[in-house]
Formats: structure tokens, sequence, C-alpha cells
């Protein structure tokens, strides 16, 4: 634990989750998790047994096809207007994988260009980052998330870009520290000497340099991405009922938990075996891309 | 150390007069109060009358100097919703987030500490592989999910626990326990790792020479040496408790600061919005700073830095 690294901020305050560390069968099961929950995803329209905005109010509550009474026609039956369990579950899955990878895009933009500009300038630029950062970790992420949706609207990109102006610190703490270590590299400085502008040697020199811990932070922060926009949804400020979101079923499906306590545990789980296989994947790729930060 | 401690003040008070600035902001661009106060319909005289008599009409810079002259008073606005103080709002729903956070903050670190310790003593082993999938769990499960599953065994299978409304510690337990679990992995993750450099160092060897027990070992010497990771670690997780438990004052009906937001954001009520974002940042920022304060006791190599 450095707080040099980390300047006013003791590295301890940085540390958001745990890093599991996980073999090469851990960065198999993530990859084999995420790449069959990227397909279902992506496929959806072919793949979905009915479509889920479709209600029968005729086929209300069917009980999935493990439970006594349920049919192979829902395999994991219907919510309490008769849409397809298993439909919606395939669309949700679309949604999280979303929202969880335009957040990261947005939140990475932010972090990684405020951790070139601290990293490679230092001085002055470094404290007005590193306040900014303290500033971020300050705010109370669940609070101000649901706030500023509740206040702006909902709509999906909206909401993307509220999420990733809370998701961007782990980018900058890492940005920052490994463009520290590099502004004074050999090839920076003759790309200084050949008269580069910094903004050309922070992006085309220095950057590529950071390519895999950036990875491994992006994934990891997916995770949170995700879950954060299933605890906005559960809340009713996020996707909007007729589209289908997990943490909107769960929801949906609060009213019915004392009798049909499955509407609650499919998407549940559901979003448990996700979230799980991000963490595999992204304590994986830090294994294998760098495994001097494993620790 | 007085010098630590008053730049570590200074900038505790700024960071604090950017999340107000912020706050500020935000209220001002939820749209045009005057209009909201008065209600859809009322005459255009009655607004302009609203705006004067709250200051609306003057520069922001203005409104927001005027604003926090007030507000460091202890006045930040009248709920447009219960039409009483804001303040007095906040103060009666902040008591129940409180001792839910505190509550499940005590949970975590009984559990997680002895875990991560355990599972850093010898890593590989059994113990250590449950405290990392326990952590696993911790990060990947969804909150409500979780209050949910705690709900169906607790409440309702074994119905040892209620499921709904606050008041006692009973009342508090279920929720707490569903706030715990999810600040369990980063105490876990650092207590094990603190406990794994503690092991390799020297002075472990020293004392396991001297022939100490090996619980000795542990508890004198050990604990002590991870326990800075860990105040830092724990004052952020009762910070992220307090924002975090809105989920849970939502499932379980309890009347915390929350709910309270929840519910504002609900009917549109900006001010109380605000002053709750206000009172759980201030909340936050006072525990980091005491958390530095009681780091900077336990290990004098911090004032030195």
């Amino acid at each position: 634990m450095n707080s040099r690294i980390t300047g006013s901020v003791p590295a301890a305050r940085l540390w958001k989750g745990p890093r599991i560390p996980v073999g090469r069968w851990g960065l198999a099961t993530g990859v084999f998790i995420i790449g069959f929950i990227t397909l279902v995803a992506i496929l959806a329209p072919w793949i979905a047994p009915y479509s889920p905005y479709e209600q029968s109010l005729a086929n209300r509550l069917v009980q999935p096809v493990f439970m006594e009474g349920g049919t192979w026609g829902h395999i994991l039956g219907t919510d309490h207007l008769g849409r397809d369990y298993l439909s919606r579950l395939i669309y949700g899955a679309r949604l999280s994988l979303l929202v969880g990878f335009g957040t990261i895009v947005l939140s990475a933009v932010m972090g990684i260009g405020l951790g070139l500009l601290g990293g490679y300038f230092g001085g002055r630029v470094d404290m007005a980052v590193m306040f900014l950062l303290t500033v971020r970790l300050s705010l109370p992420i669940m609070l101000v998330a649901i706030s500023l949706v509740g206040l702006l609207g909902n709509s999906l990109p909206l909401m993307m870009l509220i999420l990733a102006c809370f998701l961007w610190d782990q980018f900058l703490v890492v940005t920052r520290s490994l463009t520290m270590r590099l502004r004074n590299a050999e090839f920076v400085l003759a790309a200084r000497a050949a008269g580069l502008s910094n903004v050309r040697i922070m992006i085309g020199e220095v950057l590529p340099n950071l390519v895999s811990p950036l990875i491994v932070v992006g994934t990891l922060e997916m995770a949170h991405a995700i879950l954060l926009e299933a605890a906005l949804s559960f809340l009713g400020l996020g996707i909007r009922p007729p589209d289908s979101s997990w943490g909107l079923m769960i929801a949906e499906a609060k009213d019915f938990v004392f009798f049909e306590s499955w509407l609650v545990n499919i998407p549940g789980l559901a979003m448990l075996v996700l979230v799980a296989g991000i963490t595999f994947l992204g304590e994986g790729l830090r294994a294998w891309l760098a495994p001097d930060s494993s620790q | 150390m007085a010098y630590y401690i008053a730049r570590r003040l200074g900038l505790a008070i700024m960071v604090m007069l950017t999340i107000s600035f912020m706050s500020f902001v935000m209220l001002k661009m939820s749209g045009d109060l005057a209009i909201s106060l008065a209600g859809e319909g009322s005459g255009a005289d009655y607004v302009e009358f609203l705006r004067k008599t709250y200051g609306w009409d003057k520069p922001l810079p203005v409104q927001y100097w005027n604003w926090l002259i007030k507000a460091l008073q202890g006045d930040v606005g009248t709920s447009f919703y219960y039409g009483s103080p804001v303040l007095s709002l906040i103060a009666e729903r902040l008591p129940a987030t409180l001792s839910l956070g505190a509550m499940a903050i005590t949970m975590a670190l009984a559990v997680a500490i002895p875990l991560g310790m355990a599972g850093g003593r010898a890593p590989g082993s059994i113990i250590d592989r449950i405290a990392l999938f326990i952590a696993l769990l911790g990060v990947s499960t969804p909150i409500f999910w979780l209050s949910f599953l705690l709900i169906l065994v607790l409440g309702i299978q074994f119905a040892v626990l209620p499921i709904s409304g606050g008041g006692s510690v009973r009342h508090l337990a279920m929720p707490a326990m569903a706030l715990a679990f999810y600040s369990m992995p980063a105490i876990i993750r650092i207590s094990r790792a603190g406990m794994i450099e503690v092991m390799r160092s020297e002075y472990i060897r020293t004392a396991r020479a001297k022939g100490l027990r090996p619980w000795q070992i542990y508890l004198q010497h050990a604990l002590r040496n991870t326990l800075v990771p860990v105040v830092a670690v724990a004052s952020v997780q009762f910070g992220f408790l307090l924002g975090g438990s809105v989920v849970v004052e939502n499932i379980f009906a309890i009347h915390g600061i929350g709910y309270l937001t929840w519910e504002a954001i609900n009917q549109n009520d900006y001010p109380v919005v605000q002053a709750a974002l206000l009172a759980v940042s201030a909340a936050y920022v006072v525990l980091t700073l005491l958390a530095d304060i009681v780091n900077m006791m336990i290990d004098p190599r911090i004032r030195l830095e």
C-alpha cells in the first residue's frame, strides 16, 4: 500500500471490491459464462420462444417446467401478466449487457482522460485531478444515482451517462499511476524530443502501454454497472415497463414473493451467474495479463 | 500530527463545499422551484411572489451564497411535500439508517475479519477457499434478491424474524444481514491480504521462535498490524452502507434516510433529496476523516509521510 501512488487518498479507500485470485479455470469459467450470455443476448430475437411484451391474461403465473404444474410450453413459466418468463429473461440479458458495456465505455473515457492528464503533467493538474477523485469517492453513489435519474429522466443513454459519472475512479487510479511511471521513460522522452505534442504523446505513446490493466479494470467495473442498473430498475427509477430488465422483473414479482418465489429467484439467480461470470473473467484476465498487479 | 490533521481537515471542508455546490446546481437543474412549489395551474402572480420571497430571482452565485449561509445555520429548506423543515425530517430518519448501518458493519467485521485472517494464514487451504467463495458470492449477489431470500427463509420458512418494519433490533436483523453480506467481500479481501503480508514478516518469525502460542501470535501481533487497512476499509464500507441502504430500506420498509430519499424522488420533493445527499456525504466525509485520524494513532508511520 503506497499512499504516494494515490496522493491524498489512502490506497485502501480505493479498493471497491475484493480481488479474488482465480486460476486458469476461473478465466475459462468466466469466458464460458459471459460468452454464453452474450450469445443469448445477441440472438435474442431468434431464440426467445415468445415476444417479451405479449401478454396473455388467460396464462397468468404458469409454473416453470421444473415445478408441479409446469409445461414445456413455457419453460420458465409466465409472469403476472402472462408474459413468457424465459423470453423476458433473454431480453433482460440484452439490456444488462448493453448497459454494462455502454457505461464502461463512457466511464473509461472519463477516467482514462483524467488519469492521463494527472499522471503526465503532475503538479497542479494532478492535484486538481486528485481532488476530483476525492469528491467523487465521497459521494454516496447509490443515492446520487437514483436522485439524478429521478431528476433528469431515465432514458437508456442518460442512465448510462449518469452511471458512468460514478464508475471512472478505478480507471483514473490505474491510468494515473502507470502514466506517472512512464512519463520519463526513454520512449516518451524521445517522442518529446521529436517534437510530438503532449496530447499525441499521451494517446499515441503512453496509452497503448496501459491497455492490459485497463481491460481488467473495465471488466470488473462492468459488474458494478450491471448491479447498479438492476438496483435502479428495482427501485422503479431505471428501465421502465414494459421493457425487460432483471431488476425490474424482481420488482414486478415482489408482490408474489410469498406464493411464487420462483418469480424472484429466476432473475436473481441469472444476475448472480452473470456478475460472478464477469468477476471470474476480470480476475482471470488480471492473472493472465497483469500478474504483477494481482496482489 | 497537528499539521497532518489540519491539512486533512482542510481537504474535508473543501470536499464538502464542492459537494454542496454540486447539490445546489442539481436542485436548480430540477426545474423551476417556484412553479413546483406553487403547484400546477397557479397564477403567474403567485409564482412571481414565491420567486421573490425565496430569492430565486437573484443571480445563481448570490443564490448559492445565501443558501450556503442558511445551510450552515441549519436551515436547508422546507419540504414541498411535508411542509416541515427538511432538517427535522432528516434528523428524524437518520437514526434508523445509522443503527442499521452500525449493525451491518458490526456483523460484517465480526465474520469477515476472522474469516479473512484464517484464509490469509494458509492461502490455498480449505478455509481460504471458503473465504474467497463467500467473497465471490458477496460481490455477485444482487442485494435485493438476497433480501428476498432472507425473507423467504428466515421470515417465512422458519419464521424467526419479522419481515418488515423497523424499531427493534429484531426488525433490523435481516436488513442488516443483507447489507453485511454486501460489505463483507472488501473486508475479507483486505484482512486476508494483510495477514499474508504479516505472516511473512520478521517479527512473526521472532514471535514463533520465542515459542509464543499460535493464538498469541495471531491476536497480539498479527491482528494489530492487519487492523490499519481494515479500519480504512470499514469506514468506507460504512459510508457505502449509509448510501446503499436505500434498496434494503425499501424492501424491509425501514423509514431511514434511503427510504426518505426514494419517497422524495417520487414526490419531486427536491429540497429533501438535496439535504439527504448532503447528510450522507457529510457522514461519509466525517467517517473517513475519523478513520484517517484513528489510523494515525494505530500506526505512527503514517504521520511521517
